[in-house]
């Protein structure tokens, strides 16, 4: 929209049409009704809707520096002091390593989801042969079904491979990762497909003229084409992996007194507050999560226009 | 060159297909097996009873019960987030004072967007233990905190908000909505955006006003998105469990107080884990499925309308 604005701005005799700033204010172009007024109003709403988004979230970093009296005598008391202690309490009953749990896992789940998502539907949508379509289906029926419909057989399966390859069982990361991925490709899969089928071919059919392999041309050719779509989906999963809570908490279980506790950050925060973690110490509790809530806020603040950009279209696919 | 094309198909598919088929697929037709056993999950041991708990799921009140709330928030959930969303999106695409430049959005619209979307990509456990605050019974609790300072409820007797029998399931739809809001808003609004100015410029040289030009313009372009909106609100609907398992009084997995907020899938969750029964739990899931699956297609049916190109 925007290049097409400066384009037609550069003709002078088409100006009127690119909407630019030059053009004299006219009254019939208002809304018939002003626009004052509702003008007002809107921001009121707008400014209030803000308020409940950021209230709730200052409150609680604000309650990382209270007492527990303080938080439990008044809702408006101010912190009476500013000292960080209920931040180290909280690194050290371990919201630091679900942090590097969850890092560990999505860093795992999320390279393999992308690179066999896009395997699949690089192959699905550029070449021909038998059974393309009975496996392009099977994929997108995957992602109507709910989470649910596998979740006891699931358990026992990964129980299972447990029992047969340790590391991939219960309370194991790569477990958990293969899981993570396999659940991530169908939504991966249909949205990558329609992707490279938007792709132009000639690219591709210069490479292979020019004595390139399939492999080489998928990585060198096609990968870097479709970043932008890659992206998007990237984005997808890195916040459907991130606030994933049914599959660690079914799958994520300590299997005895001595397994160390592998939760993901979600997961291990709840067991927190509802155990016994946190029942007398609500500061604690506070300062846990503005440190979990800080390095979102920091990535999300950097990149937001992406993450807008890739989720919306990701979703509208 | 054609003579390599089926080992690089096999070779690229392989990996995927196999994983999918093991933990996705596999699972999801195992469970309607399960569902006809009277597995209890602990032991290899299983007999089959046919439709036995399908006919004790239609005669468990906890069940019926949680198949109720799962159908209340799928009424109220899409609903008011997608109007809240709309309504915001129209406010900063086209609310804003029309006096130089034609059709504008609000000023700062840039910036409500991003303080909007913010809750979307907070973990589902910061909103669980945030809300737990905001909840709380006491005047240290943020909305209880608000009404006694504004004077509308006596110190002495706060509400109860999640404990209370009539509002715990509210006080979770508020969160989902609270969450929601932001990226629907986000979709709309670039829906909207693509939607060329000059629609409206000429529906405002005919005279229209802003609420015409919201249900004859707006509303019937961005029909396709409010559709694609609503299948994934219908979706979260269905679920809900991370949010009522933590936040909501119960033993196990929450739906409490005395299963005034349960739903299908905390009551899933605690039969599989906490009861041990596995063929109950499978059966449950069967009718999660087959709920979602008529939903999806209902709504498909009913949103149906001509597409509009422009």
């Amino acid at each position: 929209m925007s290049t097409k604005t400066d384009a037609t701005s550069t003709v002078p005799a088409q100006r009127e049409v690119g909407g630019t700033p030059p053009r004299k204010p006219v009254k019939e172009q208002r809304f018939a009704d002003g626009g004052g007024i509702l003008n007002v109003f809107s921001h009121g709403f707008l400014a209030l809707w803000a308020l409940m988004i950021v209230g709730p979230l200052i409150w609680i970093v604000l309650g990382s520096f209270k007492t527990n009296a303080q938080i439990g005598g008044s809702a408006w008391a101010w912190p009476s002091h500013w000292h960080f202690d209920a931040f180290s309490r909280a690194w050290s009953k371990g919201i630091g390593s679900f942090f590097a749990n969850t890092v560990i896992v999505l860093a795992g789940s999320l390279t393999l989801t992308m690179l066999l998502g896009a395997m699949a539907a690089y192959v699905l949508a550029r070449y021909e042969f038998r059974g393309n379509r009975v496996i392009y289906y099977f994929f997108v029926a995957g992602a109507m079904f709910p989470v649910y419909l596998a979740l006891v057989p699931l358990f026992f399966m990964v129980k299972n491979l447990g029992q047969v390859l340790p590391w991939l069982g219960l309370n194991q990361y790569a477990g958990l990762i293969l899981v993570y991925t396999a659940y991530s490709l169908p939504f991966t899969v249909f949205f990558l497909y329609s992707f490279f089928r938007s792709l132009p071919t000639a690219v591709h059919e210069a490479a292979m003229i020019d004595g390139c392999s399939h492999t080489r041309a998928f990585f060198q050719v096609m990968v870097p084409m479709a970043k932008s779509g890659l992206i998007s989906v990237l984005i997808f999963n890195v916040l459907g992996q991130w606030n994933q809570y049914l599959l660690p908490v079914t799958l994520m279980q300590q299997q005895s007194g001595t397994d160390p506790d592998r939760s993901m950050l979600a997961q291990g925060l709840m067991n927190l507050a509802v155990q016994s973690g946190y029942a007398s110490d609500f500061p604690g509790l506070f300062a846990g999560m503005t440190i979990a809530m800080l390095p979102v806020l920091v990535v999300y603040l950097s990149f937001q226009k992406q993450v807008q950009a890739g989720l919306t279209s990701a979703t509208l696919k | 060159m054609r003579h390599r094309k089926y080992p690089f198909i096999v070779g690229f598919l392989i990996v995927p297909v196999v994983l999918y088929v093991v933990l996705v697929i596999w699972p999801y037709l195992q469970t309607f097996g399960y569902s006809l056993t009277d597995w209890s999950g602990a032991s290899q041991k299983m007999n089959f009873i046919g439709l036995r708990n399908y006919a004790k799921l239609f005669g468990d009140n906890v069940f019926i019960s949680a198949v109720g709330h799962n159908l209340l928030l799928l009424l109220v959930l899409p609903v008011a987030t997608i109007l809240l969303a709309l309504f915001f999106a129209f406010m900063l695409n086209v609310g804003g004072r029309s006096g130089t430049g034609g059709v504008q959005g609000v000023r700062g619209a840039a910036f409500y967007k991003i303080i909007f979307f913010f809750p979307q990509v907070l973990s589902v456990a910061i909103l669980s233990v945030l809300f737990q605050g905001v909840y709380r019974t006491d005047q240290g609790g943020l909305l209880n905190g608000i009404l006694v300072k504004l004077g509308l409820e006596d110190a002495g007797h706060p509400w109860q908000w999640l404990a209370d029998p009539d509002l715990g399931l509210w006080c979770v739809t508020g969160v989902l909505i609270w969450s929601g809001v932001g990226f629907y808003l986000v979709l709309f609004s670039a829906a909207m955006q693509s939607v060329p100015k000059d629609i409206y410029e000429a529906a405002l040289l005919d005279g229209a006003k802003r609420a015409q030009t919201f249900f004859k313009i707006t509303l019937p372009l961005l029909w396709e998105t409010i559709q694609t909106a609503w299948v994934y609100l219908a979706i979260a609907a269905m679920d809900a469990f991370a949010l009522v398992s933590t936040m909501t009084p119960g033993a196990y997995y929450g739906g409490g107080p005395d299963h005034h907020s349960e739903i299908m899938a905390t009551y899933l969750m605690r039969n599989f884990i906490t009861f041990g029964k596995a063929g109950y739990a499978c059966a449950m899931g069967v009718v999660i499925f087959f709920i979602t699956l008529i939903l999806s297609v209902v709504s498909l049916r009913v949103t149906r309308r001509e597409k509009i190109e422009f």
